[in-house]
């Protein structure tokens, strides 16, 4: 027997996750629901900056990794936007308010917004759920709306009926001080009468000064050609940031699913400078 | 430095296991790895390599994380205890030693694994050194010495005895406790079985393997090469190299349904499995030859860029001798020195 009581002082295990509250579910687009959650004695789980992730887990169900969508100025609760296409993202689709939940994180770095990004104008381009990473920021940044310059949004997806947030980008974002919001859609449709179009091709013909930091996230092959319409238009690689996403269990850099190259997107990133992308193996 | 007779090792192993677990490699229906000690146990320090390396002594090939308990839909979360007993790992040899190294660098790093760290805090590893190095074994290449491995207490075999002298605090503990059974010896009884060692591992196959160009640089050129094309292809994805590596640490975190709730279990997993990285919208490695690739950029290039040098990989010869398609880390190692990059 060891006389020590060394294991006596370990807090639990980072794997370890915490019992969370789903306070509130909305039904943003067909497949995309926002979860509000909360600590079972109410309040957050945890803090966290604009772009981190947690692990979001339903016992014998499954683990996943998502992004916690609500900004860290929000001081009552966290949310979660989550696209409904596996066999977690269907259970969590099935919950109704009250039911719980485990939650483990915050992991992962996040958008530099007390460095790099403050006092700077700021460009956001998304691409359909890709906006959750993104409105961390967005908000944390019209919260603290004195430390940034202009801020443009640029956001797209298949139909009209697929843009999640809606309600917060019409009512709080369009009415920001020096705040413009452009929304696009793939195809026409009754009833739209916005821009129809591709984002990148929408960044073109929007030609918006390249005094700007520009935060992308969207599908890969959206980013891949935003990130080239970005060039084509005067911006440069060390202008640009995005998130990346690959399969992750442990969240902290161990189980080595989501290495590439040598960062572990769960601890080194999901934010990278694209310049930094770049540098990695073409494996994402 | 402390000396025992050969046939009095089994007085030795029931003095430390009475006090504290023991593991020692033990022979069990043909194969050799790790076991605790018990009456029956038939202990095997003859036999170079255990099949599984000496990992799972502190990362087990199953482990449980926690448990989490449902009633009225309400969970309630309870981690699974850790290591607080201290225990003895015996006969463990230079590259698998090496093998830990490597794991520290994964496990300890931050956030710290804490399952993996009291096991570490509370395991003694006795180090045996290698009287007859294989084939198969290239641990040199790795700055290992087999005949001087260093753990808490090294251990050499020269004649009728088994030399033990204590590296660390844990060490000298662990013979002080033992001293009854243990008579003094002096470092140069084993000088002339030292000699003899280094004799043999000058004359190993793979002793003058040559990593110049692998350190972690030229990330770009290699992972593009032409090369992973020809290489990979006799590798049949078993995951054999994985499992019965030292220093591959690639874990998947799963449940099992219990009768009241789930046991929240982790595992070694394989980067040579095809859903390793597949997810609800893709996967990124898609073919065996980017999984291929991967493995082998882990451990000579990525795992080094990121510690300074040290590869993820130990020279213990495991993978040479067990992969059914006779592919692996020597040949991916050779095929590119031969290219000149």
């Amino acid at each position: 027997m060891c006389d020590c009581n060394c294991h006596q002082n370990y807090n639990l295990d980072t794997l370890v996750p915490m019992v969370g509250i789903v306070t509130d579910i909305r039904q943003e687009t067909p497949d995309v629901k926002t979860f509000r959650v909360n600590a079972p004695e109410g309040g957050k789980l945890f803090e966290h900056k604009p772009g981190q992730c947690a692990m979001v887990s339903v016992p014998g169900v499954g683990e996943a990794m998502f992004s916690i969508t609500s900004s860290p100025t929000n001081k009552e609760y966290q949310e979660f936007s989550i696209k409904k296409c596996g066999v977690l993202t269907d259970y969590l689709h099935d919950l109704q308010v009250g039911d719980e939940i485990m939650v483990r994180g915050p992991y992962g770095n996040n958008f530099p917004v007390d460095t790099e990004l403050k006092g700077k104008n700021l460009l956001f381009v998304a691409g359909g759920i890709g906006l959750a990473p993104l409105r961390s920021v967005i908000n944390y940044v019209l919260d603290n709306r004195d430390d940034y310059g202009t801020v443009d949004i640029v956001y797209g997806s298949r139909s009209a009926d697929d843009l999640v947030q809606l309600k917060e980008i019409q009512e709080v974002w369009m009415k920001a001080k020096d705040t413009n919001v452009y929304l696009t859609i793939d195809r026409p449709q009754e009833g739209w009468d916005g821009h129809v179009g591709f984002v990148p091709s929408y960044l073109n013909e929007l030609d918006l000064k390249t005094d700007k930091t520009v935060l992308v996230c969207g599908p890969p092959i959206m980013i891949k050609f935003v990130l080239g319409a970005l060039t084509e238009m005067g911006f440069s690689k060390e202008q640009a940031y995005t998130t990346l996403e690959l399969r992750m269990k442990c969240g902290v850099g161990k189980c080595g699913r989501c290495n590439i190259g040598s960062k572990y997107v769960c601890k080194d990133g999901p934010v990278f400078r694209c310049d930094e992308v770049d540098e990695l193996p073409n494996e994402y | 430095m402390v000396k025992i007779k050969k046939e009095n090792l089994n007085e030795l192993y029931k003095l430390i296991s009475a006090e504290k677990s023991l593991f020692v490699p033990a022979k069990k229906a043909g194969q050799t790895n790790y076991a605790l000690y018990g009456a029956e146990t038939e202990v095997d320090l003859d036999t170079l390599k255990t099949v599984k390396s000496a990992k799972e002594l502190f990362f087990p090939q199953s482990e449980t994380l926690y448990n989490v308990k449902t009633v009225d839909n309400k969970y309630s979360v309870t981690q699974a205890e850790l290591q607080n007993e201290e225990f003895v790992a015996f006969g463990v040899r230079g590259c698998d030693i090496k093998g830990i190294e490597v794991l520290d660098k994964v496990f300890l790093s931050e956030p710290v694994d804490t399952f993996y760290k009291a096991r570490r805090e509370h395991g003694v590893i006795v180090a045996l050194s290698c009287n007859e190095p294989e084939e198969s074994c290239f641990c040199t290449v790795f700055g290992v010495d087999p005949a001087d491995a260093k753990g808490d207490v090294t251990a050499t075999f020269s004649g009728d005895y088994l030399y033990m002298k204590a590296n660390t605090e844990k060490g000298e503990k662990l013979l002080a406790d033992c001293a009854s059974l243990l008579e003094a010896a002096d470092e140069s009884e084993i000088a002339d079985e030292k000699a003899k060692i280094a004799e043999i591992l000058g004359k190993l196959p793979y002793a003058n393997l040559s990593l110049e160009g692998w350190h972690g640089g030229a990330t770009e050129e290699k992972f593009n090469s032409a090369l992973w094309e020809e290489l990979y292809k006799p590798c049949l994805a078993c995951g054999t190299c994985t499992f019965v590596c030292p220093t591959c640490q690639c874990y998947d975190i799963k449940d099992y349904k219990t009768a009241d709730g789930i046991q929240k279990y982790r595992c070694w997993d394989s980067c040579m499995y095809s859903d390793f990285t597949m997810m609800a919208h893709g996967n990124n490695r898609t073919s065996q030859m980017q999984r291929f690739r991967q493995r082998f950029m882990h451990k000579l290039v990525y795992f080094p860029a990121n510690n300074n040098g040290m590869y993820s990989c130990v020279g213990c010869g495991r993978c040479v001798d067990k992969c059914p398609a006779s592919t692996n880390i020597i040949k991916v190692i050779k095929a590119f020195s031969k290219e000149g990059k």
